[in-house]
């Protein structure tokens, strides 16, 4: 659906050159939501902007349904961009203009007529479940329901693929989730294509299929959101998941609790098995269980458990062999 | 001294009004008609702007400066050869509109593009990437986003021309404000230049309301 090749964009600033983006390849898959995660500067608005050139890649290829648009220009590079809806951190809404008439400008770009963009409107307003608000101005809306205009406002000329940079960075965690089922519903249910830019793991966790870490202006890493959580590579990838499955043990549990301290991460049907009775059985140790936590992603677990193991070291050296077969990975935090 | 009953004022203002009415009312049309758009011209030639371009920011800009840096008497008398060709008469209101109307058009213009820089540059940016064309940006965009501002600065512009209508009395203007100078200053009949300048004072306030009310109305809507 969307290819980027080779992207690099470089900005001069005060004498400076700034690499936003180097070497970017990615390939979206129609259907999916593909996210981008990474740290403040890292390039990733940069590197959304590309797609629909509003940022011009100093070299790459930016392949749309199989055509490039990166020489488009004028007519043409509006036509494509009718096809590639956008939406915003801020919205970016017109404020002096009602919510009917923000989401006829697309409609109006493309030509629609009046008639059709009065049966149009409505249509689109109930997509995002915002009926009552047609003729409200952006001012008398709140965060969320601003976000849903843009969003209306973005699929107005039915796009193959919506782009979506920090969308749910304004909002507070109970309109994030809204937004983001939302965003997941379209694209159930119309099959629009989306990339997504955040720099909150959450928002992966929730709905993205796939993503790539982005630093320095480089990917660093790509996979399927559930591998990247189980097993990620580079060090900002871990430090983000790390971060974002955050099991710290208070301080003073971990000093006064006995034994070996051991951190375990298993993952699909290990998470459902009886790893620590199978353990309990086979070697005379004793294991309590610290703090613990099973995410779903994708419908598939990631559990992680902070246990201590009590009891004779030969024993616990032991077991924790026999546990270490058994999970994804295993760290030992402190020995006792 | 004090010698001028009101029933022998009375024409004089009359006349006076209307030549202020002349010279503020056609400038203000050309800083409408022409001042507008070359604010917009100047906004969006401007770096990183739809129509960006160096050299026509860079001459627009150098053009509206000099023209707001001279002192209005010297432009006044600059112009003179101008009006000549333009009105067909070097002096009377319609000669001196021709001044004032270059000042007005540049006055009005910077005024335009500060507004339009005031427009919030995501919104523009959201413009461009639904595919808007930079006409349908400037109608449904730029325009209604920068009314308030737009209007304000019209307010503003009036205002100006009616001070700077007072001193085209200089080239034969006529207008309240050349009353004013002639009756009170050159004459010394206080009581003349004080209904004057109470009939400026009314003018330039009613202006200045009314501009109030529109651009505050719009800009509620907002809100
Ligand atoms: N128009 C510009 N001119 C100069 N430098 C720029 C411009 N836009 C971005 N940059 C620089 O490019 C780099 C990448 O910026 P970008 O906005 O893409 O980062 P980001 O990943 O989106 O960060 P954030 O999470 O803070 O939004 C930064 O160093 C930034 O300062
Ligand atoms: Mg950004």
């Amino acid at each position: 659906m969307l290819k980027l090749n080779n992207i690099s964009v470089t900005f001069q600033s005060h004498g400076q050159v700034v690499h936003a983006v180097q070497h970017v390849t990615l390939h979206v898959k129609r259907g999916e939501i593909y996210g981008i995660i990474g740290s403040s500067g890292a390039g990733k608005s940069t590197l959304i902007r590309t797609v629909n050139l509003l940022e011009r890649p100093e070299s790459g290829e930016v392949i749309v349904r199989g055509t490039d648009i990166s020489h488009l220009n004028g007519l043409e590079l509006r036509k494509a961009r009718q096809k590639i809806g956008m939406i915003f951190q801020h919205f970016n809404l017109i404020g002096s203009k009602t919510v009917h008439d923000n989401i006829a400008l697309p409609l109006r770009a493309a030509g629609v007529s009046e008639d059709e963009i009065r049966v149009r409107v409505p249509e689109l307003l109930s997509v995002v479940e915002l009926t009552d608000k047609e003729f409200a101005y952006p001012g008398q809306l709140s965060g969320g329901q601003k976000q849903r205009v843009g969003i209306a406002r973005a699929l107005a000329n039915n796009p193959d693929i919506l782009l979506g940079d920090e969308p749910t960075s304004a909002l507070d965690l109970e309109t994030t989730e809204s937004i983001l089922k939302l965003l997941a519903d379209i694209n159930q249910r119309l099959g629009v294509t989306i990339l997504l830019i955040t720099h909150e793991m959450q928002v992966v966790k929730k709905i993205c299929h796939r993503v790539a870490v982005m630093q320095g202006g480089e990917i660093v890493e790509e996979n399927e959101v559930y591998e990247l959580f189980s097993n990620p590579q580079h060090p900002l990838t871990q430090e983000l998941v790390a971060k974002s499955l955050d099991l710290t043990l208070p301080k003073r549990v971990a000093e006064t609790v006995q034994g070996d301290i051991i951190r375990l991460v298993y993952l699909g049907d290990n998470a459902e098995r009886g790893v620590l009775s199978d353990t309990l059985r086979a070697h005379r140790v004793q294991i309590n269980i610290l703090h613990g936590h099973i995410e779903y992603i994708n419908d598939k677990p990631i559990g992680i458990l902070i246990i201590s193991l009590v009891g004779d070291p030969v024993q616990i050296e032991n077991a924790t062999e026999h546990l270490k077969g058994q999970v994804a990975k295993l760290e030992v935090i402190r020995h006792g | 001294m004090g010698s001028i009953t009101l029933s022998e004022l009375l024409p004089d203002l009359g006349t006076a009004m209307i030549e202020t009415g002349i010279m503020v009312g056609i400038s203000l049309v050309l800083a409408l008609l022409l001042g507008l758009p070359l604010g917009f011209l100047l906004f969006l030639t401007r770096r990183n702007m739809l129509l960006e371009n160096r050299v026509l920011n860079f001459i627009g800009g150098l053009l509206i400066n000099f023209v707001r840096s001279l002192p209005f008497v010297i432009l006044l008398i600059l112009v003179i050869p101008l009006s000549m060709i333009v009105t067909g008469r070097s002096t009377g209101p319609i000669a001196a509109t021709v001044p004032l109307a270059i000042a007005s058009i540049a006055f009005y213009a910077r005024l335009v593009e500060t507004s339009l820089c005031e427009v919030n540059t995501g919104v523009i940016e959201a413009s461009r990437a639904l595919g808007a064309s930079y006409w349908l940006i400037i109608k449904e965009v730029l325009f209604p986003e920068a009314l308030a501002g737009l209007i304000r600065g019209f307010t503003v512009t009036a205002i100006s021309l009616i001070g700077y209508s007072a001193m085209a009395g200089v080239v034969g203007g006529g207008g309240i404000g050349f009353l004013a100078i002639n009756y009170g200053y050159y004459r010394y009949e206080t009581g003349v230049m004080i209904i004057t300048v109470i009939l400026l004072i009314l003018l330039v306030q009613s202006i200045q309301t009314t501009g109030d009310a529109v651009s505050n109305h719009i800009d509620r809507k907002k809100r």
